[in-house]
This record gives structure tokens, C-alpha cells and sequence, in this order.
């Protein structure tokens, strides 16, 4: 106890602590029950720090103590209402300074929760509500658990944030449920947008023993661990035994490693140490597992990435909560019906996403009566499409497409207070669009545009109240991706961007406000980069060698895969329209029109799985030679580029912070957490430096340096 | 529709706790007691058709916040009951579980109901009786009642008035049978059984609450003499002789004769009649002696046919009052046997289903009796009586 002293400094934690009391059984035995409790209000979740472990250990001392002398015949924990605990504070683990420090918390937690498997008596967890991280280790150190069918989230979200379950999660768990069913709970969920398992997945995956409903769960719990304790026998049906060890186990991570690599690329540490703590679990003591637990505990926590990601994930939760630059929220106007103009396949897409998030009228335009039926057509096939899914109700249904009308007539947005464009990105007919509804729509309608190239103010020189219109730009697919950039126009006043706003939050989207500026954030960027990779293949770079070379930037996809799925009509235009902007640092490339002419880049497999470049398209760049600058080089550019780009844009006041620009790449580009979304990655790479000879982050987001 | 028998097919409740801030349910909220019973009760039924319940009638005297809201089918919807069943809120104070089983009773017995759950809650700390009530200035001003009609030791205190030979002294030993016939009980078991422990939430953690929080089992009547008489100086009711402020949740299953086969349950015992009569509402005690006159004369019972007694223990005086009247002794074998609300509390909407449970139990062991009464005194001058046949009857 005597070496956890050093993280035992923190004299502010919220303690959860542990309290004990003894529960008469319907057997007449006596259970120890420990709830734990932070003593917050419910929005407050039990957290577990140095104090609170060692609260928590000194408690089952006592109860081993009182076991050996008969008094308990079992041990319980569970939390307070709605909790069990989401785990450690990462906050403190991100302050620390050392190395040291980190492998004491993991050291610390495997000494503390270890203790439950050696009472003497049965120890049991109740998993009474959210239970994610450390909190959901508490329970696997256990014997037994049971789940409440309310919990609302379990899970072992770690390396999300860049580290691993610690805490004997990596030991635990895969003897527990077995190899597969371990790797889906701490490797392929948080993968994906961090999913979490509901108890009904946590009981069928063998996590939970048992499950019960809310209302009588803690009741049913007890009685159901005063059977156990009289001798009723559980089966685990999917704890591995000897033949899953000797056969699937290692196969299972090499192909999960496969497929980490294919999706990841190798930049990314935590998932690579989860596949290798994994892989050693099916063998050796349970000793052995919690120090190479420890080992990776003080690797990861040290390390750049965990900061980047807690970085990332406070962005994520509570920054984005805070917009920028934000109008007074009372200035913003109710919006009570929506008019979209243009029934094409965007427009319609708009159209859905109101009628579904605002639940108010929506009137879409076209220039064809058939454009417009085919339009409703497509919103109500989507709807129905989700009522198969049982995602929506018959009822609200049959709300939303009564809620839909088309019309010829501008005329149909006469008692709008809201209208969307969505037609042909070009300035003389966003122009005219807007005059005409203009004349049509109450004085105080705001009017939107989801231009990604225009200059907003530019499309608003044809209104007599230009003050009215704001940029809202979405990104592909609408209904899918987190953000939207609302432009500010130099004439925008506060009425409507604090309603854009407030559309944006109903429509359950991340806003950021920007300037009325070239490619406002995402395309700026994105530009810049797909701008640069085919900058390199023009000078004769292969694909290949250019994706490589920009690799360990740890991006979810290399350029030409992403100008593949935008499109390469579209990325040739938004390369165009940057190079527009500035010619000289944005490159737009001849080669990338012929490409989008001939119409593909990649090469793939009957299933539509990518396998290399098409040949033809080697032949129209005429990059096979793989010349041009060194691999190093391109990537020099890129970072340095980039640096100097985000650097230029806070100063242009594009955006406020360098915490907005990474918000915007995280939910607009799908950056990854571990770069921080960018910024913090180009500080510690030493680009920042060399473009400005600063940095974007005081001190910088960066692991600890021995 | 067609006539037909009302049975009592099994009854539960939660352990009753101290009402106030001290009390095991301090932090628990009175629609999840009545919840937690039904789950319980339903639990011992498990392969009941849940979509053949009528309807849910819960009591609350209170019908304010989390007793409020039509708690018979909030209720029903928080225990998880299929959406098809339907419930409803019923108040007649004290005896609000009894009024609950008495009008789905009838439903059964008019064969509009073949199956209901009846049952109360009260939970006294959260909501103190009387607590924001605004009674109409008519009822003082025009003396429709007399000032003390409003306040239920008062009632108790004049009792006590008018039959100066129920003597404080008599009203003790009563309470002190009562504890003692209560601890009897709960060391033979028989009271467990029908608890439904509930886990509640404390500052310091979880808690079950597995028994009755008031028993107080030592008491004597050398203790009980110079208690305080809150309700008057000099006066004879105290906290020892009239039940105390209680939180707790009460529910049984009725059903019909056809309900009976057809889902195969086994009932304890039948109803053979009730009776509610109103008395002066400043002697609201006794209140239980024309509601039971009235009932036996619908059966066509007289008093001596009735062989087990479980009546509401609001204040001692009360039922000696109800015993004076027929002439049953204040120590009868047959009244309360295991105890009355001076020793498990008395969560006012709550106990009639209590009195019922405990009947019911009372008939397996004696299946010489064929009749039972459980009676109860309500606020404003009422009583409620209702009369049991004992399934297990042998004959004589």
C-alpha cells in the first residue's frame, strides 16, 4: 500500500465510497452488501480514483476478516441508483506527470478489485446501471454478476480514448466469454462510433450471469446470490475450455488484427496492445495478465495518443456543447415550417431530416411537377423503410408524410419561417432563387443556403435583406454525418444564426459557426490535403507511394479512397474552387478532372472490396514511373502545409480556436481521436513550429517525455 | 352478466416502515412500494395470464405526487402489467385497500371482473395526513363537524369520553397484546411470508427492508403509563396505544369462480358480504360497529358466527370500543391474533388488504371457523366491514 502513496497526493477527488451493510437472506445467511456512492445527484456518475479504491479495499479486508470468522456467507457490490461506476477519472490520468504514476493506477486497480476473488466467501456484482471501463471491471474481478435489464450502457470503451482495460479486463473478460465475444466487447465496438452493449447483449454474451427488470432488481439479485450460495450451479456457456484455446483463440486475433490493420492502418497503439494482451490471455496466471495489464497501462498513459484522445473526447462531449461565437440562444426564432427548395436527391434528403427532427410542415419546390413526385416518392419510401426497421411508428409515419407537400410555386413558402436551398452550385442561380422567394416569404423568414463553395454574402448581394441569410452546410451522407458549418455572412445578423443554431441542435447536428470564406473548415482542409496528394501524383508519385507517405498521419482512409467515395467530379470541383481562392497554396490538378471524365481510380473485387489503382487511371495520370519528390518530403508538405493553413484561418477568424477547427475535423472528416482531431498532432510533430514558429496549444496536448 | 363468487385468492405487502425522515423509506418513492408489491405478489403467480387482470384498483389517501397520477394504472404500467390492462385510483382514507377489494369485489360479483389486483399504498412521511388539504369553510363555520372531526387522536380522545369505562389502562394492555401477539407472529413465521422485501436507498447505501420497522415487542403497560397524551393535557391516547405514522404498500388477488378453474389458483378464502356506515365524524372510531351490523345482517350472520376478528387497530380505544359493543372481551383469542396496526403501523390506504392477508392465513390454521370479519374505523365518521368464508372450513 506503502507505493500507491504517490497517487494518494490528489487531494481532490470525488470519493466514491464504499458502504457495507449486512442483508439478512431469505436462508438465513447474511450477505455483505457494498453500494457504491459518490454522494452526487444522479448526473454525477460514481467515478474511481486512488481514494475511492482504496476506500474500496480496505472494506473487503474487513469482510475477508469477517467471512473467516462465519459472520458473512458473501460479498456484494453494486452502485447507487442508476450507477455502478464509469470507471476511473480519466481527467487525473491525463494530468499525470510521469510514467510511474500511470502504472500505479493500473497497479492499484488489480490490487484493490483483485480482492474480490479471494474473500473466501462467494463475491458477487450487482450490475445495477451504467457500468463502463473500471466500473464494469469491478464486476469481472467477481464471481458472480447480475444485470439490470435498465442498465443503460456496459462496456469497455477504452481504447476509444487510446488505452486498454487494465483493470483484469483483458484476462478477465476473454476466459469469461471467450475469445470472439471478448474482442466484439473491447476491440469491434469501440470501433464503431464507441457502441456500448445493452444488458440484454451483456447477459447472452455470458458477461452477466443473471438478469432481472429495474423495478425489484436489487431484491431479485439478493435472492437469486442466496441461491448460489445454497449450492445452485451456473453455466457459463460461453467460458472457453481447452479446445477453444488450443484452436480458434489465436486465429480469432490474428484475423481481428487484419482487421484492425485494413481499417486503422498501424498509427493507432491501443488496439494493437488490446490484440496482444488478448492473444497472451489464453495461457499463463492470471499474475502474469495484470502485469503485462500494468506494463500497458503506464505505455499507453504516457503516451501522445491517450492525450490526444481525452483531448478529442472533451471536444466531442463538452466543447461542441459550447459553440463558438454563438448568439444569444433567445434571439432565435421558432421555426414552424420549412420550406426546401429543389426535390432533387439532397433537397429530398433535407426534406426527410426536417419532417423527422423538427416534426413540423415541410414544402418542397421544383421546376416539374414529375421532379417533385419522384422527390416525395423518395421521402416516403425512406420513411417506410424505417418503419419496416421498426425504427419509426405507423403513427408518426403517417405524421410526417402528412406533414409533406410539394408545390411549383414559390408561393407554397409563403408562411415558411425557414427555407433551404439545396439547387446547382452557382452563384447567378442561387441568386435568383433567393430574389424570388424573397418576394414570396414573410419579412422575417430566414433564409438558408447550403452552398460549400459560394461566398454566402456574394449569393445574398440579390436580397433586400440580405441579414436574413446564413450558410448551413451539410456534409454527405446528410442523415449520417455529426456536422454542420453554419456560415456567418458579414451581413448575417444575430436573429438568424441564433435560429440556424437552434435548427441545427433540433436537427441533433454539431454546429460550428464559421466565416463567409473559401471551403469554410472541412473543405478547406480536405482541400488542401487531396490537393496535395495530387499535387505529388502529378509530379509522378504513385498512388501508392503517396498513400504511404502520408500514412502515418493515422487518417481513417488515404486521399484517393476518399475522393472515390466523395466522388471525383465533386473533388476535382472543390479542388478547383480552392485553387480559385488562392493558386498558390492550393493546387488543383488537370489530371483529377481526366480522372473524373474516365470515372474511377480504384480497382476492386466482385464485392466491391478495393484491391489496388485501376490501370487505366495509372495510364491517364502517368504516374507508373513512381517519381517526383521523396516519400518524406510529401509528407513534410502536407503537415507543414497544414499547420500553416490552420494558423492562417484562426487568424482569419474563420473560426475562434484550434479547438473548433479539430471539432470539425473529428465530426466532419471522421479524424481520428488519436490525432486529436489535427491540431495537437501538428505541435508535437513539430510542424506547427516550423510554420509559425509556434504552437497551436499552450502547454501542448503531449505524453510524458522521460 | 351473471352473479358469481368473489374470492380472495393471496394478498401481500411490503414490510411497513417508520414514516418520516428516520424511516427505511425515507428515499423511496410510494409508487414503487405498491409496484414492488405487485411484482412480488405476480412473482408467486408466475404462470398467471397477466392480459386476463380486469383491472388494478390502488388506494391512496394522498393522491398527490408520487401517490397521485391514477396510481392503479401508473402502477400497473411501472410493474410491467401487459398495456391491454387497465387501473384506477380509489380514496376512502383508511380504508381505501378495503373500499379497492370491496368495488372490484363487486365488479367479480356482478361478473363484469372475473380477475383484479386491489390493493393501497400510504406512504406517510412523504405525504402527512391532512397535508395541504382544504376543507370547506362550511364544515366549521356552519358546525357541520366539530373542530376535532379533523384530527384522528382527538376522535380517539373522545371516545374515550363517551364510554368513561374504556379506561386508559384497558387501552394499554390492549396495545401491549397487540405487540406481543405481533412478536408471536413474526417468531412463528407467520408474517414473513407474505412480505415482499423492498431494496431501498440510504445515504449510506442500499438497504432490504425484509420486516416491519415499529414492531416494538418489549413493551409493557408500566412503560406506557406516563407517555405524553399529544392530543389533549391529561388526556389517555398515546403513541403507545394508537398505531403509528406508517409508509407501506398492500395488494391482493380477486378472483372469480370460473377465473379460479381456468387459471388453475387457490384461494384462501370468499366473500360474503360488506358494509360501510358513517357515524358521527368526531367519533370516527366507531365507526367499524354499524358498518359490521350492517354486513352481518346483509349475510345473515349474527356476531357469534364470526370465529376470527381481524380488525384495524387505529387506536386501542377504537376497538375496544367495537368489543365492548358485542360483547367480546378486550383479550378474545379470536380478535387480531397476530397483531394489529398498534404493532405493524397502520400506512392508512393501505391496511385493509393487511387485515384480509392476515385473515386468510388465520383460516388455513383453523379450519373450525367458517366465518371471519375485518373491520376498520375511516376519517370523517365512517367504518368498513367486510365478511370472509373460510375455504379450508371442515365443518363442525
Amino acid at each position: 500500500m506503502e507505493r500507491f502513496q504517490p497517487l494518494l497526493q490528489d487531494t481532490d477527488e470525488i470519493i466514491t465510497h464504499s458502504y457495507v451493510r449486512d442483508i439478512k437472506l431469505a436462508s438465513g445467511k447474511t450477505l455483505a452488501l457494498i453500494t457504491l456512492d459518490n454522494g452526487q445527484d444522479h448526473t454525477r456518475p460514481n467515478t474511481l480514483g486512488p481514494h475511492t479504491l482504496l476506500e474500496f479495499a480496505g472494506k473487503l479486508d474487513e469482510l475477508k476478516q469477517r467471512a473467516k470468522d462465519k459472520e458473512i456467507h458473501g460479498v456484494a457490490v453494486t452502485g447507487k441508483p442508476y450507477y455502478l461506476a464509469a470507471g476511473v477519472d480519466l481527467t487525473k490520468v491525463q494530468g499525470l506527470q510521469d510514467r510511474h504514476s500511470g502504472r500505479l493506477i493500473g497497479e492499484m486497480g488489480h490490487w484493490a478489485l483483485d480482492k474480490l476473488s479471494d474473500l473466501g466467501v462467494p463475491s458477487f456484482v450487482f450490475i445495477n446501471g451504467l457500468a463502463l471501463g473500471g466500473g464494469l471491471e469491478v464486476a469481472l474481478n467477481a464471481d458472480y454478476r447480475t444485470v439490470n435489464r435498465a442498465a443503460p450502457a456496459i462496456a469497455l470503451p477504452e481504447i476509444f480514448l487510446g488505452l486498454i482495460p487494465g483493470w483484469g479486463g483483458a484476462y478477465l473478460l476473454p476466459n469469461l466469454i471467450g475469445i470472439r465475444n471478448a474482442l466484439k466487447v473491447m476491440l469491434e465496438n469501440p470501433l464503431k462510433q464507441n457502441r456500448m452493449l445493452k444488458p440484454d447483449e451483456a447477459f447472452d454474451l455470458g458477461i452477466a450471469d443473471a438478469i432481472f427488470d429495474s423495478s425489484r432488481f436489487l431484491e431479485q439479485s439478493i435472492d437469486w446470490a442466496d441461491q448460489v450460495l445454497g449450492g445452485k450451479k451456473i453455466k457459463r456457456k460461453n467460458q472457453p475450455g481447452a479446445v477453444e484455446k488450443a484452436t480458434i483463440w489465436g486465429p480469432a486475433v490474428s484475423i481481428a488484427r487484419s482487421m484492425v490493420e485494413e481499417k486503422l492502418g498501424k498509427v493507432p497503439l491501443a488496439p494493437y496492445r488490446v490484440l496482444d494482451l488478448l492473444g497472451a490471455a489464453k495461457s499463463g496466471t492470471k499474475q502474469a495478465a495484470f502485469e503485462r495489464e500494468d506494463q500497458a497501462i503506464e505505455d499507453l498513459s504516457a503516451g501522445d495518443q491517450f492525450r490526444a484522445s481525452i483531448y478529442a473526447f472533451n471536444l466531442v462531449q463538452k466543447h461542441a456543447k459550447k459553440p463558438q461565437g454563438a448568439p444569444d440562444s433567445k434571439l432565435a426564432k421558432p421555426v414552424t415550417k420549412v420550406g426546401v427548395v429543389g426535390a432533387g436527391l439532397m433537397a429530398s434528403q433535407f426534406a426527410l431530416l426536417f419532417l423527422r427532427r423538427l416534426e413540423v410542415p415541410v414544402v418542397i419546390t421544383d421546376i416539374s411537377q414529375e421532379r417533385i413526385d419522384k422527390g416525395i416518392t423518395y421521402i416516403t419510401e425512406e420513411l417506410d423503410k424505417l418503419v419496416a426497421k421498426g425504427r419509426l411508428s405507423s403513427d408518426d409515419r403517417n405524421r410526417y408524410v402528412g406533414n409533406l407537400s410539394g408545390s411549383l410555386e414559390y408561393a407554397a413558402f409563403a408562411d415558411c419561417d425557414w427555407v433551404i436551398e439545396a439547387v446547382f452550385e452557382e452563384l447567378k442561380i442561387k441568386q435568383e432563387v433567393f430574389a424570388a422567394i424573397e418576394k414570396v416569404v414573410r419579412e422575417d423568414c430566414i433564409l438558408a443556403t447550403n452552398t460549400s463553395s459560394l461566398s454566402v454574402d456574394e449569393i445574398g448581394k440579390a436580397l433586400s435583406k440580405p441579414e436574413r441569410l446564413v450558410g448551413f452546410h451539410f456534409f454527405n451522407p446528410v442523415a449520417v454525418m455529426p456536422l454542420l458549418e453554419v456560415v456567418r455572412a458579414d451581413k448575417s445578423n444575430d436573429e438568424s444564426v441564433a435560429t440556424a443554431m437552434k435548427v441545427a441542435r433540433s436537427l441533433r447536428k454539431t454546429a460550428v459557426i464559421t466565416s463567409d470564406s473559401a471551403g469554410f473548415v472541412v473543405n478547406r482542409l480536405l482541400g488542401f490535403l487531396l490537393g496535395e496528394a495530387m499535387r505529388a501524383v502529378d509530379e509522378g508519385a504513385s498512388f501508392e507511394k503517396v498513400a504511404d507517405a502520408i500514412a502515418p498521419l493515422g487518417l481513417p482512409m488515404n486521399p484517393f479512397d476518399l475522393l472515390e467515395l466523395v466522388g471525383l467530379k465533386v473533388g476535382a470541383h472543390v479542388l478547383d474552387s480552392m485553387h480559385a481562392f488562392n493558386q498558390d497554396r492550393f493546387y488543383a490538378s488537370e489530371n483529377l478532372h481526366k480522372l473524373a471524365e474516365y470515372g474511377k481510380l480504384l480497382e476492386r473485387d466482385g464485392k466491391g472490396k478495393i484491391k489496388g489503382y485501376d490501370k487505366k487511371a495509372i495510364d491517364i495520370v502517368g504516374n507508373s514511373s513512381n517519381g517526383g519528390r521523396s516519400a518524406e518530403e510529401i509528407f513534410e508538405a502536407v503537415n507543414v502545409g497544414l499547420a500553416k493553413e490552420i494558423k492562417l484561418m484562426l487568424d482569419e477568424k474563420v473560426v475562434h480556436l484550434p479547438e473548433d477547427i479539430d471539432l470539425c475535423m473529428i465530426m466532419g472528416a471522421g479524424w481520428p481521436f488519436h490525432l486529436g482531431g489535427i491540431t495537437p498532432y501538428l505541435d508535437r510533430s513539430g510542424a506547427s513550429e516550423k510554420a509559425f514558429g509556434s504552437t497551436f496549444h499552450t502547454p501542448m496536448i503531449i505524453g510524458v517525455r522521460d | 352478466m351473471k352473479p358469481q363468487d368473489v374470492y380472495f385468492v393471496d394478498g401481500v405487502r411490503t414490510p411497513f416502515g417508520k414514516a418520516g425522515e428516520k424511516g427505511v423509506y425515507w428515499n423511496t418513492r410510494a409508487d414503487d412500494l405498491v409496484v414492488k408489491a405487485m411484482i412480488g405478489l405476480l412473482e408467486r403467480h408466475p404462470d398467471l395470464d397477466l392480459t386476463a387482470i380486469d383491472d388494478v384498483a390502488i388506494a391512496a389517501t394522498t393522491q398527490q405526487g408520487d401517490q397521485g397520477l391514477t396510481i392503479g394504472r401508473t402502477a400497473g404500467i411501472l410493474a410491467g402489467l401487459p398495456q391491454s390492462v387497465p387501473g384506477f385510483a380509489i380514496d376512502r382514507m383508511c380504508a381505501g385497500a378495503m373500499t379497492a377489494v370491496t368495488t372490484t369485489g363487486s365488479g367479480i360479483g356482478i361478473g363484469a371482473y372475473d380477475m383484479v389486483l386491489a390493493g393501497g399504498v400510504e406512504h406517510m412521511g412523504r405525504h402527512p395526513m391532512g397535508f395541504d388539504a382544504d376543507p370547506n369553510p362550511r364544515f366549521l363555520a356552519e358546525k357541520l363537524v366539530s373542530p376535532d372531526a379533523l384530527n384522528m387522536g382527538n376522535t380517539a380522545e373522545k371516545i374515550h369520553d363517551r364510554f368513561p369505562h374504556l379506561t386508559k389502562e384497558r387501552a394499554d394492555a390492549f396495545a401491549v397484546g397487540s405487540q406481543q401477539k405481533a412478536a408471536q407472529a413474526y417468531k412463528d413465521g407467520k408474517i414473513q411470508k407474505d412480505l415482499i422485501p423492498v431494496s431501498a436507498a440510504t445515504a449510506e447505501g442500499w438497504n432490504l427492508v425484509t420486516q416491519d420497522e415499529l414492531l416494538r415487542p418489549d413493551s409493557t403497560v408500566e412503560g406506557m403509563k406516563d407517555l405524553k397524551t399529544p392530543f389533549r393535557p391529561h388526556g389517555k391516547v398515546t403513541a403507545g396505544n394508537a398505531s403509528p405514522l406508517t409508509d407501506g404498500a398492500t395488494i391482493a388477488l380477486l378472483a372469480s369462480g370460473d377465473a379460479v378453474k381456468k387459471h388453475n389458483l387457490a384461494p384462501r378464502m370468499k366473500m360474503v358480504s360488506f358494509g360501510f356506515a358513517g357515524v358521527e365524524p368526531e367519533i370516527m372510531g366507531i365507526g367499524p360497529i354499524p358498518s359490521t351490523e350492517k354486513a352481518l345482517e346483509k349475510a345473515g350472520l349474527t356476531i357469534d358466527d364470526i370465529g376470527l376478528f381481524e380488525l384495524n387497530e387505529a387506536f386501542a380505544v377504537q376497538v375496544l370500543s367495537f368489543l365492548d359493543h358485542f360483547g367480546i372481551a378486550d383479550d378474545d383469542e379470536r380478535v387480531n391474533k397476530y397483531g394489529g396496526a398498534i404493532a405493524f403501523g397502520h400506512p392508512l390506504a393501505s391496511s385493509g388488504v393487511r387485515l384480509m392477508n392476515q385473515l386468510s392465513r388465520q383460516f388455513e390454521e383453523h379450519p373450525e371457523v367458517r366465518y371471519g370479519v375485518t373491520a376498520m374505523c375511516i376519517g370523517l365518521g365512517m367504518g368498513g366491514t367486510v365478511i370472509w368464508e373460510n375455504l379450508n372450513y371442515g365443518g363442525k
